[in-house]
């Protein structure tokens, strides 16, 4: 393809996820933060993030579904959950916690399940995202061009 | 661009490139981050992500590490926890984070002795400036070196250099005056610019033996009259420094105070709620050593228009600053100048009856009790002012009373209600002027802190005629504290705060008690004054908050008796 094609549809992409909520400033931070030393930090960063969301993720389904749920423990890894999410700038991710822990506080089994589909769904779209931005990415790479990140 | 050399050499030449910085997180993610960003801050990065490992690495190599900043949320232990540990023993500064950023856990937070909380996610400009925090203690370190005469406008007037330098001579130095050594630093601030490190205190680690000694010195000596150089004879601990005992007094007076408070904040006081000392100028010495670092602009408020202050001050505030208090206790003790000189409280008096103070805090350990009665430094002040209580002289007094007092030893005769031992009462007098009122700290809990001190001091102050008014300054540093530095106004609540403290009470309330000078403040103790009439803001008293240094804000959450390893 185009590598300018490339590069404009990646900015693109980039800008929509910004528009969609579904990156905030944090995401910029990250790319900031790249550089020569570092060339892929970001995705290094995120998969870090994936990989522990995924965890903890599985850890929520667990609780939730035990028969004599704790939430303490619950709520602890939603705020691990949110603590992560706001390190990459994943805002839909973080937000859906807030709403999480709220239930969490009030025992609320109902609403907590609520809450963990809608946390699986918005990381799925973020995963989903961003793994194609870097597809992007690696295109742009190996047309010759340089990072856009 | 920092190579990870260990901890060989602190500092490059570029202060504050080259800081060692020890980040304690137990998400990955942030871990790398983190990193990655004070890596680009110019900053040497160690990383962990378990409290025990964060412990052992910060033993392994004492002085390796110029701050930490660390999770709240940490799997293996409370993040407070471990900021109370590095604290004590490390006394280095320690920033939390978290994604929490709700008000109580910020408060916990600064009780517990954190310099800053930070919350996430952080950006990277939030990372440069941590080396304010490193920078903050080794001035205050520095001032208590020196003496504390007049030293607002030295220390304020130093340039950073200097105060690195400092630290040259501070390894050998016995205090001095701060003026003579403003020359001195002149001097070398040329030569030694660039390379505070090379002469770089080590770190002191207080085990419980070597603590013991240290408490049987005091106790000797009378709590009252303890100074670092008085102490480290009797400790005879060849190896030791009067600089180490000056910050490890400093410390334990934190902590008695802490634990008074605990005892007696269950009445109103507890809202006290230090703005940040450090922020403000006026503070005046900052009775909290919450204030973290208050001591610096305290000073350079010169509330303490006594000559007091300085004398005073010293006291509380044992934990964290590490330097901060050096030179206090050493300065008042034995350098009252002015009004204060007078050393009218019997120390020894207040030994005995911390007891009677009643301390609540129970916890409070006997050793503290040895505290509480010396200090007749401290009330020597409380002569001074009457009049002067007003602004200035408010401050000094709860430095003074507070700083004496720190263990609830002190007056308690009179006190018996407050509980606490001296060590509550370091807690007030942070109290700036300024701040007091317009912090609405609350103070409560200070108040009964100061309370206890007054009371205490108003047993003194019988013969000494001290008075409450000793105890306004009290609270008023408390309420000046905020807005310091770093710290959020009601985070700096001093250690005084017992954990019940009200929230309503401001400092100025307190403050206000003790102005009046009655022993009506002394009464509340436990009740809960309402000191609803002394509301003066002015009468915040700054106590100078240099001279505690507060900057241990780390330190100024109110000790854990359970915690207290090294003060058990």
């Amino acid at each position: 393809m185009d590598l300018v094609k490339l590069q404009r549809q990646w900015v693109d992409y980039r800008a929509s996820l910004y528009k969609e909520g579904f990156l905030d400033e944090q995401f910029t931070q990250l790319q900031e933060l790249q550089d020569e030393n570092n060339p892929d930090f970001v995705v290094e960063v995120v998969s870090l993030f994936f990989e522990d969301s995924e965890r903890l993720l599985n850890e929520l389904t667990t609780a939730l579904e035990q028969q004599s749920i704790d939430f303490k423990r619950v709520d602890a890894h939603v705020h691990q959950l949110k603590g992560s999410s706001s390190s990459i700038g994943a805002q839909r991710v973080q937000t859906s916690c807030i709403a999480f822990r709220n239930y969490c506080e009030e025992q609320n089994v109902e609403g907590c399940l609520t809450c963990l589909q809608q946390v699986r769904l918005e990381y799925s779209l973020v995963k989903t995202k961003l793994e194609y931005m870097f597809q992007l990415e690696q295109q742009i790479l190996s047309a010759g061009g340089s990072s856009p990140m | 661009m920092v190579v990870e050399t260990g901890f060989s050499s602190p500092r490059t030449d570029a202060f504050p490139a080259g800081l060692r910085v020890l980040v304690v997180d137990d998400d990955p993610t942030w871990l790398k981050i983190l990193e990655k960003m004070l890596k680009k801050c110019c900053y040497e990065v160690t990383t962990c992500c378990l409290a025990r490992e964060a412990l052992n690495l910060l033993r392994q190599r004492k002085d390796g590490y110029d701050i930490v900043i660390s999770d709240v949320n940490m799997p293996d232990m409370d993040g407070f926890k471990l900021l109370e540990h590095v604290g004590l023993e490390m006394d280095l500064p320690v920033i939390m984070m978290s994604v929490d950023g709700e008000t109580r856990r910020v408060m916990k937070g600064v009780q517990h002795g954190a310099c800053d909380y930070l919350l996430k996610p952080i950006r990277m400009k939030e990372l440069r400036n941590i080396w304010q925090h490193v920078f903050r203690k080794k001035i205050h370190e520095v001032r208590d070196i020196e003496s504390l005469e007049g030293i607002e406008s030295i220390h304020m007037t130093r340039s950073g250099s200097e105060l690195f330098d400092d630290e040259h001579f501070l390894g050998g130095e016995d205090t001095t005056s701060g003026r003579k050594r403003k020359d001195v630093d002149n001097k070398r601030d040329d030569k030694d610019l660039g390379d505070p490190s090379s002469t770089k205190k080590a770190r002191v680690v207080w085990t419980v033996d070597l603590h013991q000694k240290f408490v049987k010195a005091v106790n000797q000596i009378g709590y009252d009259k303890v100074g670092p150089k008085k102490i480290l004879d009797l400790m005879n601990v060849p190896w030791l420094t009067r600089e180490n005992v000056a910050s490890h007094l400093q410390k334990y007076r934190l902590y008695l105070s802490r634990l008074q408070k605990e005892g007696d904040i269950k009445t109103s006081f507890m809202g006290m709620k230090h703005s940040d000392p450090s922020s403000k100028d006026s503070t005046a010495g900052s009775g909290l050593h919450n204030s973290m670092d208050l001591t610096q602009d305290n000073v350079s408020n010169g509330s303490f228009s006594f000559s007091v202050n300085h004398t005073l001050a010293p006291s509380v505030d044992l934990k964290g600053h590490e330097g901060d208090r050096k030179g206090i206790t050493s300065g008042p003790m034995t350098e009252l100048k002015g009004p204060f000189s007078i050393d009218i409280t019997d120390p020894r008096k207040v030994k005995s009856s911390k007891i009677s103070l009643d301390h609540s805090l129970g916890s409070v350990d006997p050793n503290f009790a040895s505290f509480g009665s010396t200090d007749t430094r401290r009330y020597s002040w409380n002569e001074i002012p009457e009049i002067r209580f007003k602004q200035e002289y408010e401050p000094l007094e709860l430095e003074n009373g507070f700083s004496q007092l720190p263990l609830p030893v002190l007056q308690h005769h009179m006190l018996t209600e407050y509980p606490q031992p001296a060590a509550s009462v370091s807690p007030g007098p942070s109290i700036t002027e300024k701040e007091a009122t317009g912090s609405g700290f609350e103070v409560k809990p200070m108040y009964d802190e100061y309370r206890s001190n007054h009371v205490k001091h108003s047993n003194l102050g019988e013969s000494h005629s001290v008075n409450n008014q000793v105890f306004k300054p009290i609270s008023a540093t408390t309420s000046s504290m905020t807005s310091q530095e770093t710290i959020p106004n009601h985070l700096t609540e001093s250690e005084f705060s017992p954990k019940n403290m009200y929230e309503g009470v401001g400092i100025e309330d307190l403050q206000l008690c003790w102005l009046q000078g009655d022993y009506y403040a002394m009464n509340f103790g436990v009740q809960g004054l309402d000191c609803t009439e002394y509301n003066h803001p002015a009468i915040i008293s700054e106590t100078p908050f240099h001279l505690y240094d507060a900057p241990k804000f780390e330190h100024e959450h109110p000790f854990d008796p359970t915690d207290q390893g090294l003060f058990a």
